[in-house]
């Protein structure tokens, strides 16, 4: 709130004077998440990816698999990262260089949804213990900012490495040789799906767009899994949350990540 | 970070935790509040093995300028580990984890301090990690809250923080090294009691929508205990002289 530009307080008022006759500024109920489009399979040379538009938000991920040396304390698992940048077309305010705090809290929000899920069964992924694992990288690419990137990036990774197939190497003389033409499916758990809400005075919204972005008095983003349960969380933005509110945001992510899941699972079928 | 490894016992048949705590049990937390000599305020917390030194500057000029708002003051958080804080050596410089737990504790101070009575200035926030044993960022921020009103910046109220989480199916209040590695789930919360707002929240791990409620409640209680231990620390260095004898 402190920190808004002239436009985005203008862009509040009317923001708030709408939603207290029950509108958005883009006339979506306060729990609808905006269209959600996905296109498998768009970057054959990826072992797996997506492009994804969540309203005007654009996402293109793909999936990098290959073989690497395990993290010293977990020999028996394989690796799994999850990356996410915000390229400079994506927006006039993007800027190359290092990635700045909020960039870096994105990439680590949709890797920890994906991660705490147990999505991916990381111990199919051990070629020999403590030597040599196979990695699975989901790397993000954010083509349009429209706003809630943080969702519009999970959707994009997790359905990329649902349709991702994972070649197969065999350990010859320690090192892993990969066996042309025996792909399998990636072994999936779970399907995490995180869902963003913000607050602005006393109204939770859910997926919002960036003029809504911009004036956000906090912002929550719970992830939930196949079952239903809470798997990761972060609270972000400059003020917060009543224990209520939290309470509804729950309640929220869960039923509104159950249609989106359902969502990523038809557009993903057939893909495997 | 993800090894969850069964072979420690997490909680015995009596309920009782690795380190000797009841499931409700904070650790032991210690708080003094102006303990340097040149920051604005400043304070140093043990929380558990946790150990972390808070110091404050400011309001005072910001560089660089084009940052400085004509509306209101500016906070920066920059929270940082030691190389020698953690088991193996850690790089010096800030990592993706500590930038991000920099942002997070920032917008978790922010709505306590009232910014907008000094434009065009910024409050710097250090935090150094001396010893990490697991819950850093909310010890981290109760060590902040502190500095930040020793150093008489006005503020709505304190922050205090607290995590919960689950480990061996149980919940569990103030989350330790050892139940974050092997635990179930581990949820940092930060509160303004006073005002009754969550400043601070995050999650990993799996919790039911049951469990993620009462896992908030059970929190909210370990705020409040630390809120208690902040308060003293203030009250010790402001009131004591008069307190005393």
């Amino acid at each position: 709130m402190a920190n808004l530009s002239i436009i985005d307080k203008l862009k509040r008022s009317k923001i708030l004077d709408l939603l207290q006759e029950g509108k958005r500024i883009d006339d979506r109920a306060l729990d609808e998440p905006r269209p959600l489009v996905i296109d498998i399979g768009v970057i054959p040379h990826a072992n797996g990816s997506a492009r994804v538009r969540l309203g005007d938000t654009e996402i293109v991920s793909g999936i990098k698999v290959q073989p690497d040396r395990p993290f010293p304390d977990m020999g028996d698992k394989g690796i799994f990262m999850c990356t996410a940048e915000i390229l400079p077309l994506a927006h006039p305010s993007a800027e190359t260089g290092p990635p700045q705090p909020d960039v870096i809290e994105l990439a680590r929000v949709v890797d920890r949804g994906i991660r705490e899920s147990g999505m991916i069964d990381l111990s199919q992924f051990v070629l020999e213990k403590d030597k040599s694992v196979i990695g699975l990288f989901a790397d993000s690419v954010v083509t349009d900012h429209d706003g809630n990137l943080f969702d519009a990036c999970s959707y994009a990774s997790v359905a990329a490495i649902i349709t991702s197939k994972i070649p197969k190497w065999e350990m010859k003389d320690d090192i892993p040789v990969l066996i042309e033409n025996q792909e399998s499916d990636a072994p999936i758990t779970t399907i995490p799906i995180s869902v963003t809400m913000g607050r602005i005075g006393e109204f939770i919204i859910v997926d919002p767009n960036i003029d809504e972005w911009g004036c956000l008095d906090a912002r929550i983003t719970i992830t939930t899994n196949s079952d239903g349960n809470i798997v990761a969380l972060q609270k972000g933005g400059s003020d917060g949350f009543t224990f209520e509110q939290l309470v509804k945001c729950s309640e929220l992510s869960i039923a509104v990540g159950k249609k989106i899941r359902e969502t990523v699972k038809q557009a993903t079928e057939g893909g495997q | 970070m993800g090894g969850r490894e069964a072979n420690v016992v997490l909680l015995d048949e009596n309920g009782i935790r690795s380190d000797g705590r009841k499931v409700n049990e904070t650790r032991k937390v210690t708080i003094k509040a102006g303990v340097l000599k040149n920051a604005s305020g400043s304070a140093y917390i043990e929380f558990g093995g946790n150990k972390i030194l808070a110091g404050v500057f400011g309001p005072r000029d910001v560089h660089p300028k084009h940052m400085s708002n004509p509306d209101t003051g500016i906070l920066r958080v920059r929270y940082h580990m030691e190389p020698f804080s953690v088991g193996e050596r850690k790089k010096p410089a800030p990592s993706r984890r500590e930038i991000e737990i920099s942002k997070v504790i920032k917008e978790a101070l922010e709505p306590a301090v009232m910014l907008e009575k000094f434009p065009r200035t910024a409050v710097d926030v250090f935090l150094e990690v001396l010893q990490a044993d697991g819950g850093t960022r909310c010890a981290a921020l109760d060590a902040a809250s502190v500095a930040l009103a020793d150093a008489g910046i006005p503020m709505r109220d304190l922050v205090c923080a607290c995590a919960s989480g689950k480990a061996a199916d149980a919940l569990i209040l103030d989350v330790n090294n050892e139940e974050d590695q092997a635990g179930q789930a581990d949820m940092p919360i930060g509160y303004m009691p006073n005002l009754g707002k969550i400043t601070l929240l995050q999650l990993d791990g799996v919790l039911t929508a049951d469990e993620y409620k009462k896992c908030i409640e059970l929190g909210l209680e370990g705020c409040k205990q630390v809120y208690e231990i902040q308060k003293n620390a203030l009250r010790e260095k402001y009131f004591s002289s008069g307190d005393k004898d």
